[in-house]
């Protein structure tokens, strides 16, 4: 391989590396599919980075950034509650108390309503997903991901 | 730039991930801070280049980092500590929010010393910042003695202050933020 590719693959994976993936992703959630007035769920796949948390959507401390999901456009659909996941209490070096938070692979759940004068046919709910995410000696700068649900009115 | 120096920096780069690193160069090895301009609580404007002369321990914080509030009381224990001796604290925020959220954070922490409100500009300067707290002793001539990603050793950046102030110079340990600099 010339010496010109190594470099650049190398300074890519550097600059990469360096600003570091998302600590949080989210999958592809099951499309939504129901009649008008129906109520209908999703669950929103995530997954922590290994070796990272992110807060709960309750944190005990007032200074954490809470995980929090807010609809941006729903479409035909009428938006619900979120249903956020039990969280773990761990103790960390960093805090006097223990923490609230989220790591590994856990599912949030939405919850909607078909509006009863929705027109059959597709969609697609847009939401933020805000985060913070630390480890056991750093915190990285708060967050907001996008979170697409499709949906079909039958 | 050599491949060995891009090698180097891959390498450190992917230690950063992980979140903590730590430089302790010799002082003939060390790099220049950058300067920068930024302002303090009281809306006067500091500029890193007027502590040349002195010792500097630069911390980068935020309000919602949990490993900051371990660090903060130690800092204002080593200002009260050293500041006779040549040695200063700057904070420096990176709070999106300014200082609405900053000032009574200072109140609530008894922050002794100088904090300044951070920038994108500055945060690119010091390697991204990417992970809080992020923590650098600065020489007497402007140079990075030592550099800290995540909660640090109260006990090692006391030690490279006060080899700092006495004006000798550590070799050792490798890490990344410095490499990542855009110094002169």
């Amino acid at each position: 391989m010339p010496r010109r590719t190594i470099w650049a693959l190398l300074a890519g994976w550097a600059l990469l590396s360096a600003q570091g993936p998302d600590r949080l992703t989210v999958g592809r959630p099951e499309k939504l599919v129901g009649k008008r007035n129906a109520s209908v769920q999703v669950k929103i796949p995530l997954t922590v980075q290994t070796g990272f948390h992110v807060n709960s959507n309750q944190p005990l401390e007032e200074y954490l950034i809470p995980l929090k999901l807010t609809w941006t456009s729903t479409g035909a659909l009428q938006a619900g509650a979120v249903d956020y996941p039990k969280a773990s209490i761990e103790k960390f070096e960093f805090a006097e108390m223990p923490l609230s938070i989220y790591s590994g692979s856990f599912d949030v759940v939405a919850h909607f309503k078909v509006a009863p004068n929705a027109s059959a046919g597709p969609g697609a709910v847009t939401g933020k997903l805000r985060y913070q995410a630390c480890n056991d000696r750093a915190c990285f700068a708060p967050k907001t991901i996008d979170v697409t649900v499709v949906y079909q009115v039958e | 730039m050599r491949l060995s120096a891009v090698l180097a920096t891959a390498l450190l780069a992917t230690g950063f991930v992980a979140g903590c690193a730590k430089k302790q160069p010799s002082a003939g090895a060390r790099k220049t801070a950058p300067n920068f301009t930024l302002k303090d609580s009281e809306g006067k404007e500091v500029r890193l280049a007027d502590y040349r002369g002195k010792v500097v321990l630069l911390d980068f914080w935020a309000t919602w980092c949990g490993p900051c509030r371990i660090e903060i009381p130690w800092f204002s224990d080593m200002e009260r500590q050293k500041k006779d001796k040549g040695f200063a604290v700057l904070g420096v925020s990176m709070d999106d929010d300014g200082w609405k959220v900053v000032k009574p954070f200072m109140s609530e922490m008894k922050m002794n010393y100088r904090v300044l409100l951070g920038n994108d500009q500055v945060a690119k300067d010091y390697g991204g910042l990417d992970a809080l707290p992020t923590t650098f002793v600065i020489d007497r001539d402007g140079k990075i003695a030592f550099a800290h990603v995540g909660l640090a050793s109260r006990k090692d950046i006391d030690a490279v202050i006060d080899d700092a102030l006495r004006g000798s110079g550590n070799s050792g340990r490798v890490s990344l933020p410095s490499l990542l600099l855009n110094t002169r």
